[in-house]
């Protein structure tokens, strides 16, 4: 065991853990708490990956957009929907079945995939895939429409946001 | 030398638990939490595969950066709705809307 090795698997029993979390507990600002650790997590992964520009935004827009938005969202709906009672439908346990039926086909497709059993290695990586990064998403043989494409769909989203969410006088 | 294989055990474990959360809750914001679980799962298997396989082609980080933009699109335009939807059924729970049902 590498201490790389170590540390993934701190982390990915990290993950699981807090996201088992998310799914199961009852007070729902602590689920966003939780969730907040695992996409945290997720950040560390992404840095052992070398992945550094997926892991800073990670904690960006994720954490400090997305979960942040939720706890919000959360305490605005709050009186309704207080900590007692029921937090899973009644059908539960099938939704319980289907994930773990999801979880053996999964486990089964990966272990008949061949290359699964020998660990791959790492090829050579380039120092800086950040600018590689950076070059591609305005390249116009590259990834510049998908681009264009995805900040429009979030410019449609604000203004929907905005118009959902308004409050007619 | 940490194998491929371990991400991608990891990745479907959290998209099975992302997935329960996703069927089994009851409140619309948990939903919507479960379903970033899956799309957090996703993203680990898109950079694990980019670092492993292909890692002088950037695809795999531009595909992710890609699903975090939808992400982000798809919490603002769900939590507007749940909003909207809680000041006129004063409710979150997703089996009281049933508005679209006849």
């Amino acid at each position: 065991m590498t201490p790389l090795q170590i540390i993934f698997i701190i982390v990915a029993a990290g993950i699981l853990g807090a996201a088992l979390m998310v799914v199961t507990t009852r007070n729902l600002i602590h689920a966003a708490l939780w969730l907040i650790l695992t996409l945290f997590g997720v950040a560390i992964l992404f840095v052992i990956l070398n992945a550094t520009f997926l892991a800073v935004v990670q904690v960006i827009v994720y954490i400090g957009a997305i979960a942040i938005l939720m706890i919000f969202a959360v305490m605005l709906t709050r009186r309704m929907f207080q900590d007692k009672g029921q937090q899973v439908n009644r059908n539960w346990w099938i939704a319980a079945i289907i994930s773990a039926v999801m979880m053996i086909v999964l486990m089964y497709a990966l272990t008949s995939w061949s290359d699964m059993a020998s660990a791959l290695p790492v090829s050579e990586i380039s120092n800086d895939s950040v600018r590689d990064l950076g070059i591609a998403l305005v390249s116009p043989n590259a990834f510049v429409i998908p681009f264009e494409v995805a900040s429009i769909l979030l410019l449609a989203a604000l203004i929907g946001a905005i118009m959902i969410a308004w409050e007619k006088k | 030398m940490i194998p491929l294989s371990w991400y991608l055990i990891l990745a479907a474990a959290l998209f099975c638990v992302g997935l329960y959360g996703v069927l089994a809750r009851k409140n619309a914001i948990a939903i919507l939490m479960g379903i970033e679980l899956m799309l957090n799962a996703v993203n680990i298997n898109l950079v694990a595969f980019w670092r492993y396989r292909t890692p002088d082609i950037i695809t795999g980080q531009a595909f992710a950066v890609m699903v975090f933009a939808v992400a982000a699109a798809e919490v603002a335009v769900g939590l507007a709705l749940i909003i909207s939807l809680y000041r006129r059924r004063n409710t979150v729970a997703a089996d009281e809307i049933d508005m679209l049902k006849w």
